[in-house]
């Protein structure tokens, strides 16, 4: 009986195997779970936020195939357990649910936008399992919650980066122009919270609906108002690319205009055209990684993902597929490090992370620091012919 | 408001005096021109069907799409730009027509209410299916005639704003002669007087009613094709556009083809002037504030439908 009982284990095995191999799919889950890590994924791949959520998808299933043909993580494979949410807050936090309670994965990596995020968060710190999301907004972090982390940059570094240039180059009378949308709202209340941080007066405010399509009247009264020494535009989408047009025209160039890293994307260049010269944005070094020194620390592993994401893609790379790849790696090394999958001991080795090198930035993080990110993690870019240039610090 | 008034008078004391102020009013009114212009032209659509259908099509907005999209798709793929331009006017017609005969035809029967709920979900599909055919991001395409702006007593205006208001009065006057000087023209207006009378007389409603969706989804790309250069285009904007094209008719008359003209040139007036005046975070609240004023003065809007016609 217990012979024919091991005889049928193997024979089970076997077919195991040839189902792998064959269908590389995992059709013997069961027999195979226990030598599985899960990790769990809500993005929003299609709908409104699918330029954030499509990216990040391919980055998680591209790394997480590469990590488990070298052999996994402490000798185990990683299993991905990937939904969409569509952009929409509650099936996120119906599906944040199922993760935990059904699939009962070890973490999750996931949360395209602040919106979803913020509507999973309860059930991840509920259930005490560690979430890094992808998500920008700084309220995601701060508060600090003990489970919940995050590797995009924050809109507030975002303004504190182009205020700590205009410092160096010695203006303080800025003008703003702001999406009204959720992403300029949040930039422009973080801009005038740290303006006085930098020495900065806003002499100068408008905003702009994020379907608008002609800002001249804003910018307009812009230039009309006496002192004016650059102008900021927090927003997100066209808005930004039509704003840089609308400045041309009004022949407002020789203000230095100073778009977010909402728009840093070769697709802003594209339809700003030759509007675009001369302006100057925050952006992660995934955007200039042929251009750094070899000595920058990030340039290894931002040219890295850049050419594996673009081989498999066949797509552009862009800053928020490489926010998944953060989150990804730092949770890895953390498990790693934890060599358990416990939940609890890989939050716990989450916190210690230190000097992690990703796209985003080097992170080290802390119990009262669940970013880890500082202004180094951003570059200051010019515009110039059509392309991203490095500035040097203090011009 | 304290804070708003100082900005105000210390912007007249630097700049100096009435050239300055004269050229900022220039500026909005150039702007608000451009953009009412495009308005002008999706009222324009929607007064054409409604006159020969009594129907309110809400996808008339993703004919501006359609116009912009496929110029952008067909000119990236090596067409040029005049080329493309046509055939993105012709798409649009084909889909204007197949619009009619798939989903309004079919309903003839069914109420105007019915019917603009048909066009609602029209509108959604194509929305839908550009999504697919096309993709998910913002393009633009070169202005005709450069970028340089010219200047107008202070004022910066792009040389495709010349194009956008030169391109709807040609529309206008177009939709004018053939509405009034030839027989077809005569045989839509007969239609939008009294339906049965027009069938009695001998006229081919349902040809009539075909030949308006065609028309207007034309005046429609038309429209998308002139202003993508300047306001980019997305397969989302449609919404918008029918939002604004649809308020700018009922501004100015719904069924007034010189009503849509006059409403969606005062929308985007009202729109630039309310930004550069009074607050840019409340101008559209400011402009249909307003729209709602002279509704309730004026309902029949400011150029109300002609009770009697003489065809």
């Amino acid at each position: 009986m217990k012979i024919h009982n091991l005889n049928q284990l193997n024979r089970r095995a076997v077919g195991c195997l040839l189902g792998i191999s064959v269908f590389g799919l995992a059709v013997c889950g069961p027999a195979y779970a226990a030598e599985t890590i899960k990790i769990g994924s809500v993005l929003s791949i299609t709908g409104p936020a699918s330029f954030l959520g499509d990216p990040e998808d391919r980055t998680l299933k591209l790394y997480v195939d590469k990590i488990n043909a070298a052999g996994g993580v402490a000798g185990k494979k990683i299993e991905l357990v990937v939904y969409d949410d569509g952009g929409d807050a509650n099936k996120a936090r119906t599906f944040a649910t199922r993760l935990i309670e059904d699939d009962k994965v070890v973490a999750m990596v996931g949360g395209s936008t602040t919106g979803t995020t913020m509507a999973m968060i309860p059930a991840f710190e509920e259930a005490k399992v560690p979430f890094i999301s992808l998500a920008g907004a700084i309220e995601v972090v701060d508060p600090v919650r003990k489970y919940v982390f995050k590797t995009p940059h924050t809109d507030k570094m975002a303004c504190e980066k182009i205020f700590e240039n205009l410092k160096q180059r010695s203006f303080t009378k800025v003008a703003m122009i702001s999406g009204t949308d959720g992403f300029g709202a949040s930039m422009r209340a973080q801009c005038l919270k740290v303006a006085g941080d930098y020495g900065i007066q806003i002499v100068a405010e408008e905003t702009y609906g994020p379907r608008d399509t002609d800002m001249t009247a804003q910018l307009t009264k812009i230039k009309g108002t006496a002192g004016v020494q650059a102008v900021v535009n927090p927003g997100f989408g066209q808005g930004p690319a039509i704003v840089t047009r609308n400045y041309a025209q009004l022949g407002m160039s020789g203000t230095p205009l100073y778009q977010s890293h909402g728009v840093a994307s070769k697709s802003f260049i594209e339809l700003a055209g030759p509007a675009a010269d001369g302006v100057r944005l925050p952006a992660a070094a995934l955007l200039v990684g042929d251009k750094l020194p070899d000595s920058d620390p990030q340039k290894k592993v931002v040219v890295e993902y850049k050419q594996a994401y673009e081989a498999s893609a066949k797509q552009p790379v862009s800053t928020f597929g490489g926010h998944a790849y953060d989150g990804l790696f730092i949770l890895v090394d953390a498990i790693k490090g934890a060599n358990s999958a416990d939940s609890g001991k890989v939050r716990d080795e989450i916190e210690k992370t230190k000097g992690f090198v990703g796209t985003g930035g080097i992170v080290t993080m802390s119990p009262t620091d669940h970013l880890g990110l500082d202004l180094s993690a951003f570059r200051m870019l010019e515009i110039k012919g059509g392309d991203w240039t490095l500035i040097q610090p203090g011009s | 408001m304290r804070h708003w008034r100082r900005e105000f008078s210390r912007r007249h004391i630097d700049i100096g005096g009435r050239y300055a102020s004269m050229s900022e009013f220039l500026q909005f009114f150039f702007s608000g021109l451009t953009v009412g212009a495009v308005y002008a032209l999706v009222a324009l659509g929607f007064t054409l069907i409604y006159n020969a259908s009594d129907v309110v099509n809400f996808a008339q907005g993703e004919f501006v799409m359609l116009g912009g999209m496929v110029t952008v798709f067909a000119s990236a793929a090596g067409v040029p730009l005049p080329l493309a331009a046509l055939i993105a006017i012709c798409v649009a017609v084909a889909v204007g027509l197949l619009l009619y005969w798939l989903a309004i035809a079919p309903a003839r029967g069914a109420s105007a209410v019915s019917i603009i709920i048909i066009t609602i979900g029209a509108s959604i599909f194509l929305k839908g299916g550009a999504q697919v055919a096309f993709d998910k991001q913002f393009h633009k395409l070169p202005s005709f005639s450069g970028d340089a702006p010219i200047d107008v007593l202070g004022a910066s205006i792009l040389p495709q704003s010349f194009w956008v208001l030169g391109g709807t009065l040609a529309a206008v006057l177009i939709l004018y002669v053939f509405l009034e000087k030839t027989l077809v023209g005569k045989a839509v207006l007969a239609t939008s007087a009294n339906r049965l009378a027009a069938r009695l007389v001998g006229i081919n409603t349902a040809t009539i009613m075909a030949l308006a969706f065609g028309g207007s989804a034309a005046i429609g790309a038309i429209a998308g094709i002139l202003v993508t250069p300047i306001t980019l285009t997305s397969y989302d904007v449609g919404t918008m556009m029918a939002l604004k094209g649809f308020a700018a008719a009922m501004l100015g008359g719904m069924g007034n083809p010189l009503g849509a003209v006059v409403g969606g040139l005062l929308l985007g007036l009202l729109e630039t002037l309310g930004a550069g005046y009074v607050s840019s975070t409340y101008k559209d609240g400011f402009a249909f504030v307003m729209i709602l004023v002279i509704l309730f003065a004026m309902p029949q809007g400011l150029l109300g439908r002609r009770t009697v016609d003489r065809v």
